[in-house]
């Protein structure tokens, strides 16, 4: 493998640890205060609402919308000045956590991206975890 | 060149306002090089500015009491910073904040100054990333950058995507944040440092600049074009703060601070990433001073990006959200226009004068020169002025210090 690869999350940080672990099935896992009902992402083992810490895991179904996005015509990092200009984008998540991603399966990225645009994760499959990406729905 | 702002403005008189005095800049010094190749350390930088800074207040290095430090230079800057200068303090402050650090020196500076503990603070900063090609580089170490990083979201991208919000929800255009870059420009060109900055730095061409040139030049990040963005230098500074009785011995006019405020913002689940922590910090320095931005003279507003500028002003209440773009067109924040506003950033800003990193120094040591009549694009009869910081990233998690003051 060259060492031109996108980078990725370590699976050892407490917090984030299940979240990724659950990329390995496909899983994009959110948490909800089983008190409060909060929506806690990213994870952490602790309710921001209500600092309880009983958290049910829960899988998103994967839509959401576009909140914002950039083009990203320069990066410093050899993988991303590869993929430029590349979009990325915050996603409003159906059940409601935002994530912060890249756009995929575009054709023209400069004609083709619309604010608030319904979007479905698409996985980037890499050993021990999946990267979850964003394509127009 | 000088330009009077007309006086009617003032709800009060400045001496009413500022009839809770207890604690002034009176040392200022900017480092005067923004591209040190290496041969100057930031601690060297940081020594050198507070020599500086404590001559132009006619004070010694051994009435420095406290000290305030971002820990630019490293870990455990509480241990080492005190051993360097040769200063044996009795507060020692390593708020780090990004470059709203300095926001929050101030404040606790005279919060520190109000409760006896000092009399004479001292804050430095230095920094060579320019020579040494450091950029920002966030640490992974943290479970919201674990979640984030693979994404590839750079610097300018992250205020990019609070463009790209700001346009879609409110309308705003590239030629109104454009203004911001042309106004900081503008009064760049009559600052020699920022000339010999731009001189340095290489920039390619040095002249004032139009809408037209901001929008035309290259794309870094949509929306946001290489004139959008702030320049990357070396360079640091000092500021002293001391108590109204040392103020009245010191050489210069005291510069009094009469208002902060601190707040922090992150990504939230359906937050909206168009307000940023200055709509807390805000008003919480306003009401302290008791003033309302209308009375402002000078602006000194964080613009490490246009847009950072546009979403400060309107989070601090020059006008309501989502005006911004409106509010800040037609040239309005000129110095030569006094009474259609506040000047910015008139030093020139991040954009195009000094922008080692942690630019929040600069914006008290540049509202303290307004303050004092000394500016290179001076507003005469300047009296109120704000410095606002926003440290970290405005489209996720960032800190935001203000501070307010008033000239005697």
């Amino acid at each position: 493998m060259s060492d031109v690869n996108r980078p990725l999350p370590s699976l050892d940080i407490p917090d984030t640890r299940e979240f990724w672990q659950g990329t390995k099935h496909k899983e994009l896992r959110y948490q909800q205060c089983a008190t409060c009902s909060t929506i806690v992402f990213f994870p952490r083992a602790h309710c921001t609402g209500c600092t309880s810490s009983d958290l049910t895991l829960k899988v998103s179904a994967g839509r959401g919308h576009l909140y914002s996005y950039s083009l990203v015509r320069k990066s410093f990092h050899p993988f991303f000045e590869g993929l430029a200009p590349y979009a990325v984008a915050w996603v409003d998540l159906e059940e409601g956590p935002r994530i912060l991603s890249n756009l995929t399966g575009i054709d023209d990225p400069f004609t083709d991206i619309h604010m608030g645009m319904p979007v479905t994760v698409e996985w980037e499959e890499h050993e021990g975890l999946c990267i979850p990406l964003f394509k127009p729905a | 060149m000088h330009f009077k702002r007309q006086p009617v403005k003032k709800l009060r008189k400045v001496r009413d306002i500022l009839s809770d005095r207890t604690a002034a800049i009176v040392g200022i010094h900017e480092y005067p090089h923004r591209f040190v190749k290496g041969e100057v350390s930031p601690l060297q930088i940081k020594a050198a500015s507070a020599e500086k800074a404590l001559q132009d207040a006619g004070l010694n290095w051994s009435d420095v009491d406290a000290i305030y430090d971002a820990g630019e230079v490293g870990d455990l800057a509480g241990l080492y910073i005190s051993e360097y200068f040769g200063l044996k303090p009795n507060v020692i402050d390593t708020t780090s904040v990004g470059g709203s650090s300095y926001e929050y020196h101030a404040a606790h500076a005279r919060r520190d100054i109000e409760t006896g503990k000092a009399k004479v603070a001292l804050l430095t900063y230095g920094s060579n990333q320019r020579s040494e090609r450091r950029f920002f580089d966030p640490d992974a170490t943290q479970p919201a950058d674990n979640m984030e990083n693979f994404s590839g979201s750079t610097l300018i991208s992250n205020y990019a995507m609070v463009a790209h919000r700001h346009m879609y929800q409110y309308g705003t255009t590239a030629e109104q944040l454009a203004e911001i870059a042309v106004a900081t420009r503008f009064h760049a060109m009559r600052n020699p440092q920022a000339v010999k900055a731009m001189q340095d730095l290489g920039f390619p061409e040095i002249r004032e600049t139009t809408i037209a040139d901001v929008v035309g030049s290259k794309v870094i990040s949509d929306p946001l074009h290489v004139l959008d963005c702030c320049m990357v230098s070396d360079g640091g500074g000092a500021v002293v703060i001391a108590s109204p009785e040392v103020a009245r011995n010191c050489r210069k006019k005291p510069v009094w601070i009469i208002g902060t405020g601190e707040a922090t913002k992150y990504p939230e689940n359906g937050g909206d990433i168009t307000i940023s922590a200055g709509a807390q910090s805000g008003p919480t320095a306003f009401a302290q001073a008791g003033i309302k931005p209308a009375e402002i003279d000078i602006a000194m507003i964080y613009d490490s990006f246009t847009i950072t500028v546009v979403t400060l002003l309107e989070d601090l209440g020059f006008c309501n959200k989502g005006e911004g773009g409106d509010w800040v067109s037609g040239g309005r924040l000129r110095f030569d226009r006094p009474n259609d506003g506040p000047a910015l950033n008139t030093d020139g800003g991040g954009l195009s004068s000094n922008q080692p990193g942690m630019r929040g120094i600069f914006l008290l040591i540049e509202a303290a020169r307004q303050l004092r009549g000394e500016s290179t694009s001076q507003v005469d009869g300047a009296s109120l002025a704000i410095a606002h910081g926003n440290g970290g990233l405005l489209g996720s998690r960032h800190a935001a210090g203000t501070v307010i003051l008033g000239g005697d």
